[in-house]
């Protein structure tokens, strides 16, 4: 029975159906979607389900297999983790958008050809902006706009490699497609884009700090993840990606750390986690991938603890710049404490769960013997640390006091900050159960005394570092402001290039025009010379002068027929 | 609500006791290279201590670079307003 739904529906369904609730019935209702489609999912044999056949081109909507399931598992644990942390949100907008989201996201995990893929991954994009729009501020109304029009750009190009590929190869199956052809290309750059690829990355930091509070804790698990799931499906073993992957992580970690609102930061640390992924992705062998996916799956999960915890700072605190924090843990303990196990697993802690995933991907990239990758992951795993493991909670709950003083986050937070903490540390503990969800065999131990040691020395010596910096007053003071990023060609120079050639079109315009109305001017001279009042064509003429002309054309005529 | 409570953290002596627990921590991690054979696929991990020279090198190389890129990139906060 539970087979005849596609997965994702439940959420899809569900969502809509919860805007006929009010109040604890609607989080009530919300909260149970998950474990129903969580139980689908445990249900669920592999294969292919619903195909039908559509001009000619045969649609799979559900795919049934490791990777699919893999993802579909964490979409599911996020959705309920976001859900349980909105409990107490009282806005049918977002609680609809919030699962509808999270359920397109799950149907596109599980879609086996490129149009299913197409359509859901279009309603994830015109779901989700209202997670950033229900912000209810002019800021967010426009970075709504701007979020949308690349997300839904992100898909007309999917769109576009997907005819090329019906072109190239009369099929819509979506399985690997590489690189060798124009759809293979094309189909890159749209999931680039989502996936925030290097120069195509800001949409993210842009618009993901301006959404609520919950809305931001959504965004964190889906979109980039889905694209991190299209890649491994399509692009594995494609060399390309290992080294945007690496650049991937490098680049966001210096931006991350002069950010002053921390949920951009969390942002930027996001943008540099999916580096990991898209490196193991573009590294090609099992160990790689598995340890990509892997990544995938821990990091929804801490991520989302991180966004949770400065969620909660800007729910009672009012504000996540972190130019005006600092000494939360006293009013917020828990929040502090959550968060720490969140940056504790970001920052790939032994006995967290970024450690057992991260390993798996740099231990694969040594392996390969690319030395300089491998050293831009591991320069990257001293920025995760900085940015995410010791500039979040530091200036978040502790560094100066400012003397703020608010109540702890309402324990729906709490227990939903808990719960992921909790995920956190067990998968960091006990990582079989997550080796055994991923795609190939893992024959991996993360716990060896050499990774052990040598990842503690890379972290601690790191934390030294900063503690050093503090002490000397070297570490760049937390100041108001805003940095510029590749953002800044759309939002700024575009806007000024179209301004000045505006401008310019504008000036020719005005300049085209005065020479017509000078030109019909010296027309009208003459038209009034010859047909105003004292011209020679309005003079006033004896009839009998009319006769004679009339008699010259007839004459004349006649001569003509004549000849 | 907890205004007059002071927190061990006030403290500053307290941090400067973190401190130095951090370096005792680090010397000690430093020193465990000696007590595992390393099974590398990188000649300069053999190097002792690589992983924790390194950490501290990137760290305080990211700082200062970060600083760099601020004075090129830092903006008024309603730049775009």
């Amino acid at each position: 029975m539970i087979d005849a739904l596609p997965p994702g529906a439940i959420l899809i369904a569900g969502g809509l159906l919860s805007a006929l609730l009010r109040g604890r019935a609607q989080s009530a209702f919300l909260l149970v979607l998950p474990l129903l489609g969580l139980w689908q999912l445990i249900e669920l044999p592999h294969g292919v389900y619903h195909q039908i056949t559509l001009f000619g081109q045969t649609l799979a909507p559900v795919r049934v297999d490791t990777l699919s399931l893999l993802f579909g598992y964490v979409f599911h644990i996020a959705a309920f983790l976001a859900a349980l942390y909105a409990w107490h949100v009282r806005d049918t907008v977002q609680q609809v958008a919030g699962m509808g989201y999270a359920g397109a996201a799950v149907g596109a995990v599980f879609a086996g050809d490129l149009v299913t893929l197409f359509v859901y991954w279009e309603l994830t994009a015109v779901t989700s902006v209202f997670l950033i729009w229900a912000s209810r501020t002019e800021r967010a109304y426009r970075a709504g706009m701007r979020y949308l029009a690349i997300q839904v750009g992100s898909g007309v190009i999917l769109l576009a490699g997907i005819a090329a590929r019906v072109q190239e190869t009369g099929s819509v199956e979506f399985g690997h497609l590489g690189l060798g052809s124009l759809s293979g290309a094309l189909i890159l750059v749209a999931i680039g884009i989502k996936c925030a690829f290097p120069l195509l990355h800001n949409w993210l930091q842009d618009s993901y700090p301006e959404a609520t509070v919950t809305g931001a804790v959504f965004l964190s698990a889906f979109t980039t993840k889905l694209a991190v799931y299209a890649l491994a499906r399509g692009y594995a073993g494609t060399e390309m990606l290992m080294w945007i992957g690496a650049v991937m992580t490098v680049f966001p970690a210096f931006f991350a750390v002069i950010e002053n609102d921390l949920r951009r930061v969390l942002s930027y640390s996001l943008n540099s986690q999916l580096g990991f992924m898209v490196c193991g992705i573009g590294v090609g062998t099992q160990l790689a991938v598995d340890g990509a996916v892997a990544h995938a799956f821990v990091s929804s999960i801490y991520q989302a603890l991180l966004f949770m915890a400065m969620g909660a700072v800007l729910f009672r605190a009012g504000t996540v710049k972190a130019s005006a924090l600092g000494g939360l843990y006293k009013s917020m303990p828990w929040s502090a404490g959550f968060c720490i196990v969140g940056s504790a697993s970001i920052s790939a802690f032994p006995l967290f769960s970024g450690f057992v995933a991260k390993s798996l991907v740099l231990a694969a990239v040594a392996q390969e013997g690319q030395w300089v990758v491998w050293v831009m992951l591991l320069f990257a795993s001293a920025g995760v640390l900085d940015h995410s493991g010791i500039k979040i909670p530091f200036f978040g709950f502790f560094g100066h006091d400012r003397g703020i003083r608010v109540k702890e986050a309402p324990p729906n937070m709490l227990l939903a900050m808990g719960l992921s903490a909790f995920l956190c540390v067990a998968i960091g503990i006990y990582p079989a159960p997550l080796y055994a969800l991923l795609p190939y065999p893992v024959g991996f131990d993360p716990y060896t005394a050499g990774h052990v040691v040598t990842q503690s020395q890379l972290l601690l010596f790191a934390m030294l570092a900063f503690a050093v910096l503090m002490r000397l007053g070297l570490y760049p003071p937390e100041v108001p402001s805003l940095n510029l990023d590749s953002d800044w060609i759309y939002r700024r120079a575009l806007p000024v290039a179209a301004g000045f050639v505006v401008g310019c079109l504008a000036a020719m315009r005005q300049a085209a025009a005065a020479m017509a109305s000078r030109l019909f001017d010296r027309f009208m001279v003459i038209v009034f010379r010859y047909h105003g009042p004292q011209g020679v064509l309005a003079r006033t003429w004896p009839i009998g002068g009319g006769a004679i002309w009339v008699l010259v054309l007839l004459a004349g005529f006649l001569i003509f027929y004549y000849l | 609500m907890n205004d007059e409570r002071r927190y061990w953290l006030d403290d500053p002596r307290n941090v400067r006791k973190l401190f130095w627990i951090l370096c005792a921590v680090c010397a000690a991690a430093f020193a465990a290279d000696a007590f595992y054979e390393k099974h590398a696929d990188f000649g300069v991990e053999y190097l002792f201590g690589f992983y924790a020279i390194f950490g501290f090198c990137a760290y305080v190389g990211l700082i200062f670079a970060a600083k760099g890129l601020r004075k090129l990139l830092r903006r008024r906060e309603d730049y775009y307003d």
